[in-house]
């Protein structure tokens, strides 16, 4: 099995940014997983300009942004594996993951940053009835297929849900030659950025309805047109205020739900309310050593806010390594050490360990390994429960096996 | 046309088991679907669920065909490697007035011959499933109940019949039937397909093909239902199959997990005109959930990922009609296939291919294949297993779906066998790609893509379900 120190899950804006930020705090064995074919993560199909205001101090489009991170990480030198999908992660921080070059394989992580960002709320969590056509896809599904492979899916657009998603979108279908008919918001205010509105709405002359919802789908093969209804405060349709409107496509931008498959899997707590996981200040989830940030954390409308916290959680993640604990094992014939753990970055340039033993042993040999390797064997004559023993370690020592995680001290009789 | 001994009309799950059962002799037989593919009518939205048989009235042939049915599904998906469950089922009883009623449906189930049959008290209920409704007063439980992949039993079924050398027809519509002297020429809108014997497997439209041919007219109505279908995370909910104390439509609302792991809530019972109306109305999905909830609390209805409706074909009578029509010989009726039909189907061909073989003195074949290996799913490999395939084929190391991790190898696989997928749809079903949490937010453009490479067509030919089904309808500014 491979280690290394960090593995982060996901190479977007926030995968990226933490490794960056882990490498700049000292940790060198770093690895991103990222399922996609690029790094970058969804800022490849977000080609509209208007990221990169706080970081940057200037308005680059999506892969332009994330371009800016993905340099910062080759000059870095960190590594990163593509097309590559983690399938479990273990609470001991086993990573298992597929790819068409290596098969199904694992890595042993010190330290793991969750970075897998979000999904798209489908058609089904709002129980849109209708028809089942074709024609109905999320605001994202439709921005990938449009920006990256140059499709349109449709001419006559109806979106619903105005998240920023899906007033980029209203923008970009009339950009490339499509009608936007209306865009449908259940809420009574939007659920987007203000400047979207003025700058992808307004400005094509696309009307937004507040506290509406389509309430009907028609079409059996491709979509022929859906219902708009106003909603009442509970959300609920209101008699006699359906209108049809006749389009061959209807976006979804109904929200954002943060990918924690693998997060609940390695038995990670999560937020009910932001689906995300619960962290300290750290960004630390509560598993120790697993960090959490950006849309996989809760879901952010400025991909700037995703980077600098992802900036957190990776200088906390290098901390965590760098201090993390050596355990101290009490072995045959110890009944326990003091101290427990050691973090070898804290630690004096020479620590004592003080321990008792179980019984009277003659001529024996007190033994410390780290890990499995013996480094002390120092005989004694005489060991007793009634005299409390020591031994010393030296920072230098520690320092010199990256990877040592355990100590045992124990007897051995001669 | 060629001349046939046998044509099938519907390429759905009575259809293809009809086809799957004839297959085992020495006969010419197609099967003829209106659709690009298998199971698209209304075996696709049910509930997948194999029913103990203690609804049907004793005697008649929904019982009989049920109890036969229900004890050939479990050898049949071994052979046909589809995963079935015999998780159990309960129907809930809330009150004690209704209590007659469900001894009533015990007693049916004993003299229809289900065995193993009790009734758990309140206590034992709540001890089975510990997210039953706390005010359960009884419940009948019946441990030969089970659920089973629709969509895999129907696919497993025309695949099976097709490598035993029964030829299937898509997108061929029957327009007429017309008998001659040696049987009946079905007119369809790809050519005339003559031949001596008709089986009609073709659920809501059955009565349209047997009023062709009989002066004793059946009349079989759409009843629609709505579903909605719960992600996997919700999927251990409850264990058995949670049915209510039936009423006048149906079996009310149930609750149960489906075979590969996420919850079932419906159907809904609405008769209507449209035989093609599988919309689901806002007044049905809410149904759904308020009944749902009667029988099992804490239902999570935020997990709901989809919803869909389906069609059952209720004849008048209320009966399965499997026979050769009197006043037309040669003609045999598969109709008002509704529940337990799918729970029904390997009995109903094995009831058609009985008909047809006394009547044409059939042999059995020596080369007939019985088993059918499913895809390939990494998933079920040992961790050795799966490096070697993905050495082999690394496809199968590229993960297209990732709410349900299938590979590029697998949606490959479904489009290259028999009877292969030609469309999104079609490759959901098979594989399980785009029918995870997600709903194909993720996957549709790489499953669009790898449709065209495997088909060597452009991508704006790919279909979600066939026909005028396009997913994208252009390319950028191709208007300017």
């Amino acid at each position: 099995m491979e280690n290394y120190d960090i593995v982060i899950i996901g190479g977007g804006p926030a995968g990226l940014a933490a490794a960056v930020s882990a490498r700049e705090n000292g940790v060198e064995r770093i690895v991103i997983l990222e399922r996609d074919r690029e790094l970058g993560g969804i800022l490849n199909q977000c080609i509209h300009n208007g990221f990169g205001l706080h970081t940057f101090k200037e308005e680059l489009t999506g892969p332009e942004y994330a371009a800016r991170f993905i340099s910062q990480a080759a000059d870095l030198g960190i590594e990163y594996r593509l097309n590559t999908m983690v399938t479990d992660i273990s609470p001991k921080k086993t990573v298992t993951a597929v790819n068409c070059e290596e098969g199904l394989f694992e890595i042993q992580a010190k330290a793991v940053i969750l970075a897998m960002g979000c999904r798209e709320r489908p058609r089904g969590a709002l129980n849109i009835p209708g028809y089942r056509p074709a024609g109905i896809f999320s605001a994202g599904t439709a921005q990938r297929l449009v920006n990256i492979e140059g499709y349109l899916p449709g001419r006559e657009v109806v979106i619903l849900g105005s998240g920023d998603i899906g007033l980029i979108m209203a923008r970009r279908m009339t950009l490339e030659g499509a009608k936007v008919k209306v865009v449908a918001e259940l809420m009574p205010y939007s659920g987007g950025l203000k400047r979207n509105i003025v700058q992808c709405l307004d400005d094509y002359g696309i009307p937004l309805k507040l506290s509406h919802t389509v309430v009907d789908i028609k079409g059996k093969e491709r979509l022929e047109g859906v219902t708009l209804a106003e909603v009442d405060e509970k959300g609920k349709p209101i008699p006699g205020t359906q209108e049809f409107y006749s389009c061959d496509t209807l976006l979804l931008s109904v929200g954002l739900i943060p990918e924690n498959e693998l997060s609940i899997g390695m038995g990670v707590e999560l937020n009910p309310v932001t689906s995300g996981p619960r962290v300290n200040e750290s960004l630390e989830t509560n598993i120790e050593g697993v960090f959490a940030c950006g849309n996989v954390l809760h879901v952010h409308d400025l991909v700037d806010f995703v980077s600098e916290e992802a900036k957190t959680a990776g200088k906390n993640a290098a901390r965590y390594v760098q201090e993390r604990s050596i355990i101290l094992i009490p072995g045959e014939g110890v009944r326990y050490t003091v101290p427990e753990k050691i973090c070898v970055k804290r630690m004096e340039e020479r620590l004592t360990v003080r321990f008792r033993v179980g019984k009277v042993y003659k001529n024996c040999y007190v033994s410390v390994y780290f890990g499995k390797e013996r480094v002390i064997h120092r005989k004694k004559a005489v060991a007793a429960p009634g005299e409390m023993e020591e031994i010393a370690l030296t920072k230098e020592q520690l320092m010199s096996g990256p990877n040592l995680e355990t100590i045992t001290i124990k007897i051995e009789e001669a | 046309m060629d001349k046939y001994d046998v044509v099938i009309i519907g390429a759905g799950v009575s259809g293809s088991a009809a086809a799957r059962e004839l297959s085992r002799y020495e006969i010419k037989a197609c099967v003829l679907e209106k659709e690009e593919d298998v199971c698209c009518g209304t075996s696709k939205a049910n509930s997948g669920i194999v029913h103990a048989g203690y609804d049907a009235p004793t005697g008649s042939l929904k019982a009989q065909m049920n109890l036969r049915g229900n004890e050939l599904m479990e050898p049949l998906a071994k052979e046909l490697d589809i995963p079935f469950i015999r998780n159990g089922s309960l129907v809930i009883c809330r009150s004690r007035e209704d209590l007659p009623r469900l001894e009533a449906l015990y007693e049916r189930g004993v003299s229809n011959g289900v065995k193993g049959l009790r009734i758990l008290s309140r206590e034992e209920v709540l001890e089975k499933e510990r997210n039953i409704s706390e005010d359960v007063y009884a419940a009948l439980y019946a441990p030969t109940g089970g659920i089973v992949c629709p969509f895999e039993l129907n696919i497993a079924l025309a695949e099976n019949a097709n490598v035993n050398g029964v030829e299937f027809y898509f997108r061929t519509e029957v327009k007429d039937i017309e008998r001659y002297e040696e049987g009946y020429r079905v007119i369809t809108n790809q050519g005339v397909f003559e031949t001596k014997y008709v089986v009609n497997a073709a659920g809501v439209y059955a009565d349209q093909f047997h009023n062709m041919v009989s002066a004793q007219k059946i009349s079989i109505t759409a009843r629609r239902g709505d579903y909605c279908l719960l992600d996997k995370s919700a999927g251990a909910h409850v264990k058995n199959t949670i049915f209510t104390l039936p009423g006048k439509f149906g079996k009310g609302i149930l609750v149960a997990p489906t075979a590969h792991g996420n919850l079932i809530l419906g159907p809904t019972a609405i008769d209507i005109q449209d035989k093609e109306g599988t919309n689901t109305t806002g007044e049905g999905l809410e149904q759904v959930m308020k009944n749902a909830g009667m029988n099992v609390k804490d239902l999570p209805m935020r997990q709901i990922i989809t919803s869909f409706a389906g069609l059952r074909a209720h004849e008048d009578g209320d009966e399965f009609i499997i026979e050769e029509i009197f006043d037309a010989p040669g003609f045999i009726d598969c109709a008002g296939i509704e529940s337990p039909g799918l729970t029904s189907c390997p009995a109903i061909g094995e009831r058609i291919a009985g008909i047809i073989k006394e009547k044409m003195g059939l042999r059995e074949k020596e080369d007939f294949i019985s088993e059918r290996k499913g895809i390939l799913k990494p998933e079920t490999l040992s961790r050795e297993e799966r490096a070697a395939l993905i050495r082999e084929n690394p496809a199968y190391g590229n993960i297209i779906c990732r709410c349900e991790m299938i590979t590029e190898g697998e949606i490959v696989e479904a489009i290259r066998r028999p009877l292969g997928a030609k469309s999104l749809d079609g490759v959901k079903r098979r594989t399980r790609a785009g029918m995870g949490r997600c709903q194909a937010g993720f996957c549709s453009p790489r499953t669009m893509e790898i449709l065209a490479r495997e088909q060597k067509t452009d991508i704006r030919k790919v279909t979600k379900s066939g026909g005028a089904s396009y997913l994208v309808v252009g390319t950028n500014k191709d208007i300017f």
